[in-house]
């Protein structure tokens, strides 16, 4: 039962690192003088709707809590809107953390923006996927002792790995090696890009090697 | 011995002060100077020497040319002139230098390559080091004896046009002057015709000895747009045709005088590849320098490899050409091709000056001078020289004379090639020893401090130093033998000066003895733990549970920044370190508030808050270390939980404070842009201190202080009070006297006064609420068991303080108080209070917050940004202990304000009776881990490219912040110790 559900795990987070490196791959071939460093803008719209799109999918496929009962189609409209005001929400949260950060107030504000949306793409959109706007199940999530299923397990690890990345993204930008990636917001992004693939990559194997004394209340 | 963790950590500070100016002290070697003052006057120049026949020259020779001209382009390079660059946009130059009548020179410029100390190395031919940069900080007149002083003295009319750090560094010394600035570093067109503009009223005049012209267009299109831009060929083209218009006119005019006139053409530093300067590179070391002058021989072919020189030879040259003394602290030596020309009497004399110069400030700077090759070289010259003198004086035997001469000759440029050599390697080299011995002291005392961690913030806040443990005597004589052998070997082995072992040999064994001293300590502490270390382990309680994400936060900030202090670029861009880490903090702490609040209670939190959470898998890594104990809370009784003890609206404000502070943060931080990378980013200090927005900077300076007010008397007994709103009344009218800020009724102010009596006024209510304070807390320590009393009088020091940073900040900087108190006051009612910090972590959020502070108010580590204005408030002329100790504080007021509330918020709030001497030792070890691993850093770094432009005054920072934290720890040891009579 665990080792299926630990294997079916493994399986959807290499299809989300998959559709990273499919969003380098893929507008290189479809656009011209496409670059991750260049047009960082462009790859961070890809990236975020490669990743969105491939939790939804997963989502819809592996459906890890079938706890969906009620399923008329206006609940699932108002739901699906919730989501979305969740995920603006989201995005305009951690513009204004950027920049009380000290991310520039006015110029850079498309950029800022971007990595706002592409954390939150990283971390609220697979919560909401698995959680729906459900900010108490949320809560219970994020604190500890409080997770159920290692889908959940796995959630807190990659979202706590992406704003690592990201919190470790932003310690190069004042050396003076003056590279590209140096640049704000790209060394962040890039961190915060890291930081999700790595826990997509943590997650199964820290769960697998510690699946004995993992043990959830309502398994 | 058992001694109180608060004592203990203070002795320790106070130790370690002593290693770092051990330290410091190799680090930064004292500065060639000597000591004869310069307003004794000229001494009488020393008599050419003779051996026998009385020579009767003593005067000083007369001067060698009529008229000297001085053209200083601001970042030429050496190739500029000298390269491809030179031969295609500077014709006229490369003719002189390839077939006129010159001499052309590479002259090496030490770093640091930036403008003001590269003038006075050329004025005064000494290096100036860091130290001075310290030592002139009263005044920006130069003191040393210079060309220029001589050349007033000697009543010669000098004229100056060019950049305006020459006048401050000259005031009074030019009968004719217009300064340019270097302000705006966009303009280069109208910076260098401000200069230009005098030439030919000035040149057709020809009543002055001596025209010093300073250019800046050139550096500043460096700045602006690198050293390859095309602007550079336009501008040395326009240079061209200067000194070319400078050359014909002088040569026009020497038909006219008897004697012939110097032409100099220098840079005084170069221009790296990025254009930019200040550091040791090759393009930024090497600047041309050319002599012109029709007395010169005309040179067949073509120079394409000049000589390299030192700058500071330039003084000693213009002295000997002008007929002056050579400037008193100068090592340079004379470029002998200028007087090459002269009969050989005359170039043995000017020799002679030189090196009796040079050989004096040997004797004056080095204890064992006789020793030095150099001084040995110009006794030998001398003897020579005196006998040649015989010679020519009896007779006049030209073959042998000449001979004989040329050898003398020979002898003296060595001796001055080494005379000067050594007393450059004198500034520029690193004391060794006593940096090392400075180093052990400070680790010892390092080692001792976080061994002793886990006794000293136990819940009896005591430890035992074992100073008579039986093997302890054996082990300290050997150590001392040890050391005191290896002194000796090093002493008598020593080829340059060291500090360390010019100490009288008392003082030298006492820091022996300390070392050992706390060699042992070490070592029985050492044994102690891993001794009795292992029946305490065998029942661990849990020890990840204790670690909260707060702990970690701060355990990893502190690793972090330390580790951070080991690249220039984040030395230099410190300011974002620690604003990045308070905000993090403050993102920690909501996490916290939110956790203790909504779990279980389902109203509406923000998304994106769990930045920090769930970290306890990284955390039960640590389980086990030694320093489990470290945050170990020192209150031990349950706490109810916070939800019931607080309602309403205050819970609200529970939850909203991290992001208000936050948003201070934020506020603040664009208000000073410091560093290097942003720090010409507009920023809010800049809008409001310009002029056109007086009325702006009067309306916030004014708010700020009514907050100041606001948030200060709650504590205050009514005396007190009422002393806090006139002293910030009177702050108020000090800035509007000295016309920074005005009155709403004053329309146009236009008597501005330095503020003395204003100023003073505010003084007396600073020392009076600081006395009330005092005496509340002798009070205190006399009738027992009132702790009110004590806590009113901390707070009231606590105003005091705060009462004369406002006095000391600049008005767009009252913000920066306001806000200060504003956050102590969140934190202390909405954060600290209802989450139950322990006295560890409530230090560390204070040091944290001092720290980012400190950059708040527009400080870096840079020296430069030190207020210097600060140490003249309220004083008529500069007087140096109040003006260093006003300096300070202004500089050091963020870390001051937020230690001394610490004391009051431990002793209010807690009654914990060993939270005081918990939070003295949290403080001084979080304070001495930077402090010496970054000497550490600067040892390993010391040939690092930026040692002296970002290492060494980080260094001289970190020195200072030291001193403050042994003052801080002093004041909490004092507060403990008050409380420990009571009890």
């Amino acid at each position: 039962m665990k080792d299926t559900d630990i294997k079916r795990l493994l399986y959807t987070h290499l299809l989300c690192i998959f559709s990273i490196i499919l969003s380098v791959f893929i507008p290189s071939l479809c656009l011209e003088n496409f670059s991750l460093l260049e047009t960082h803008l462009t790859w961070l719209c890809t990236c975020s709707g490669f990743v969105t799109a491939v939790n939804l999918v997963l989502y819809l496929v592996v459906k890890p809590n079938a706890s969906s009962k009620r399923s008329s189609l206006s609940h699932k409209v108002t739901r699906f809107l919730k989501c979305c005001i969740y995920f603006l929400m989201s995005c305009f949260s951690f513009h204004v953390i950027f920049v009380l950060y000290g991310a520039p107030l006015i110029e850079l504000a498309l950029e800022t923006f971007l990595f706002a949306v592409i954390l939150s793409t990283f971390t609220t959109v697979p919560c909401l996927c698995l959680l729906g706007p459900n900010l108490k199940a949320w809560l219970r999530v994020f604190s500890r002792n409080g997770v159920t299923s290692i889908w959940e397990n796995s959630l807190q690890i990659t979202t706590i790995s992406s704003f690592v990345g990201a919190w470790l993204g932003a310690l190069p930008i004042p050396l003076d090696w003056e590279r590209p990636w140096q640049v704000w917001p790209i060394s962040c992004t890039l961190g915060a890009t890291f930081g999700y693939v790595a826990g997509l990559v943590i997650s199964p194997l820290w769960i697998y090697w510690n699946r004995k004394q993992l043990t959830y209340k309502n398994n | 011995m058992r001694l109180g963790a608060g004592t203990f950590a203070a002795c320790c500070v106070a130790i370690e002060v002593l290693g770092i100016a051990v330290f410091l002290r190799g680090f930064f070697p004292a500065p060639v100077r000597s000591s004869a003052g310069t307003e004794h006057g000229a001494e009488p120049p020393a008599p050419e020497p003779s051996a026998g026949a009385s020579s009767n020259w003593t005067t000083l020779p007369p001067p060698l040319f009529g008229k000297v001209v001085i053209v200083l382009i601001d970042a030429l390079r050496d190739d500029f002139v000298f390269g491809s660059k030179g031969v295609k946009f500077m014709p006229y130059t490369t003719y002189l230098v390839e077939k006129g009548a010159s001499h052309s020179f590479v002259a090496e410029a030490k770093p640091p390559t930036v403008t003001m100390p590269r003038i006075k190395a050329l004025m005064t031919g000494s290096l100036p080091g860091f130290v001075d940069v310290l030592r002139n900080l009263n005044s920006p007149a130069l003191l040393e004896d210079s060309v220029i002083r001589q050349a007033k003295a000697a009543g010669k009319r000098i004229i100056f046009y060019g950049d305006e750090t020459w006048v401050k560094l000259f005031p009074k010394h030019f009968v004719e002057y217009d300064g340019t600035t270097s302000f705006f570093v966009s303009d280069y067109t109208e910076v260098d015709n401000n200069v230009t503009r005098h030439l030919d009223k000035v040149l057709k005049r020809g009543d002055w000895d001596m025209l010093i012209l300073h250019y800046l267009g050139l550096d500043h299109i460096g700045h602006v747009s690198g050293p390859s831009s095309p602007l550079i060929g336009r501008k040395l083209s326009e240079m061209d045709s200067v000194l070319m218009k400078i050359h014909t006119s002088l040569l026009s005019k020497e038909r006219e005088v008897a004697l012939p006139s110097l032409l100099v053409l220098c840079g005084d530093h170069g221009m790296s590849e990025t254009g930019s300067h200040g550091a040791s590179s090759m393009e930024e070391v090497n600047t041309p320098l050319i002599l012109i002058s029709s007395a010169f021989e005309r040179k067949p072919g073509d120079v394409r490899h000049p000589t390299r020189v030192q700058q500071t030879d330039v003084a000693a040259t213009l002295a000997i050409a002008l007929g002056l003394p050579i400037p008193k602290d100068s090592v340079g030596s004379l470029l002998f091709p200028v007087v090459e020309g002269k009969p050989m009497r005359e170039q043995l004399r000017f020799l002679h000056l030189n090196t009796v110069q040079l050989s004096k400030l040997l004797q004056e700077n080095v204890p064992s001078y006789e020793k030095d090759p150099g001084f040995e070289q110009f006794k030998m010259s001398e003897r020579l020289h005196g006998n040649w003198i015989r010679l020519y004086l009896e007779e006049k035997q030209s073959e042998v004379l000449l001979n004989l001469g040329s050898k003398v000759l020979r002898q003296y440029l060595d001796a001055l090639k080494t005379l000067s050599l050594s007393l450059s390697t004198q500034v520029a080299q690193y004391d060794m020893y006593s940096m090392m011995v400075g180093t052990v002291v400070v680790l010892e005392v390092l080692t001792l401090l976080l061994l002793s961690v886990p006794q000293a913030l136990h819940r009896k806040a005591e430890l035992e130093v074992p100073l008579s443990s039986p093997g302890f005597s054996l082990l300290f004589y050997l150590v001392i033998l040890v050391l005191s052998a290896v002194h000796v070997i090093v002493c008598t082995s020593a080829e340059s000066s060291c500090y360390f072992c010019g100490l009288s040999w008392l003082a030298a064994g006492g820091v022996m003895v300390l070392a050992s001293a706390l060699l042992c300590v070490i070592v029985s502490v050492l044994t102690n733990v891993l001794v009795g270390g292992k029946p305490r382990r065998k029942n661990p309680v849990h020890p990840s549970s204790r670690w909260s994400e707060l702990d970690l936060l701060i355990l990893l900030g502190t690793v972090g920044h330390v580790l951070s202090l080991g690249a220039s670029s984040f030395v230099e861009e410190e300011h974002q370190t620690w604003y990045f880490l308070v905000n993090t903090l403050c993102l920690a702490l909501s996490q916290e508030t939110y956790r203790n609040y909504f779990l279980g209670d389902d109203s509406e939190p923000q998304c994106g808050l769990h930045v920090e959470q769930g970290l306890d898998g990284v955390a039960t890594a640590w389980q086990g270390g030694p320093g489990c104990d470290v945050l170990e809370r020192g209150k031990g009784h349950g706490s109810p939980p916070p939800s019931e003890v607080l309602h309403g609206s205050e819970k609200w404000m529970v939850l909203a404070s991290p992001w208000l502070i936050l948003a201070c943060c934020r506020l603040l931080r664009s208000l000073n842009q410091t560093g290097v990378q942003w720090a010409h980013r507009p920023d809010l200090g800049h809008w409001l201190t310009s002029s056109d927005h007086k009325a702006e900077l009067s309306v916030l300076a004014a708010v700020s202080l009514l907050v100041v007010f606001v948030l200060v008397q709650r504590g205050c007994s009514p005396v007190s009070k009422a002393a806090l709103a006139l002293g910030l009344l009177g702050v108020y009218c000090y800035r509007a006297a000295i016309g920074s800020v005005r009155f709403p009724w004053q329309q146009d102010s236009k008597d501005i006064s330095k503020g003395i009596t204003e100023a003073r006024f505010v003084y007396v209510f600073v020392l009076g609420i600081l006395f009330t304070g005092t005496k509340d807390l002798l009070k205190a320590q006399v009738v027992p068991a009132d702790f009110r009393i004590k806590t009113v009088g901390l707070w009231e020091i606590h105003s005091g303080l705060v009462l004369l940073a406002a006095l000391l900040f600049r008005p767009h900087n009252l913000p920066v108080l306001a806000f200060s108190l504003l956050i102590q006051t969140l934190m202390t009612k909405f954060i600290w209070r209802p989450l139950r910090h322990d006295a560890a972590e409530v230090t560390v959020m204070h040091y944290w917050f001092g720290q980012a502070f400190f950059y708040f108010q527009g400080n870096s580590n840079n020296i430069a940004t030190v207020d210097i204005s600060a140490g003249f408030v309220g004083l008529d002329t500069y007087v140096e202990i109040p003006a260093v100790f006003l300096t300070a504080f202004g500089t050091y007021a963020g870390p001051l304000l937020w230690a001394s509330h610490l004391v009051h918020f431990l002793s209010s709030e807690t009654h914990s009776s060993s939270a005081l001497s918990h939070a003295c030792f949290c403080y001084a070890m979080i304070c001495s881990i930077p402090v010496s691993t970054y000497i550490v850093l600067v040892t390993s770094l010391r040939y690092h490219l930026f040692i002296w432009s970002v290492f060494s005054p980080k260094l001289l920072y970190e020195g200072m912040h030291l001193l403050i934290t042994a003052a801080v720890c002093v004041f909490f040891t004092a507060m403990d110790q008050t409380r420990l009579t009571q009890s």
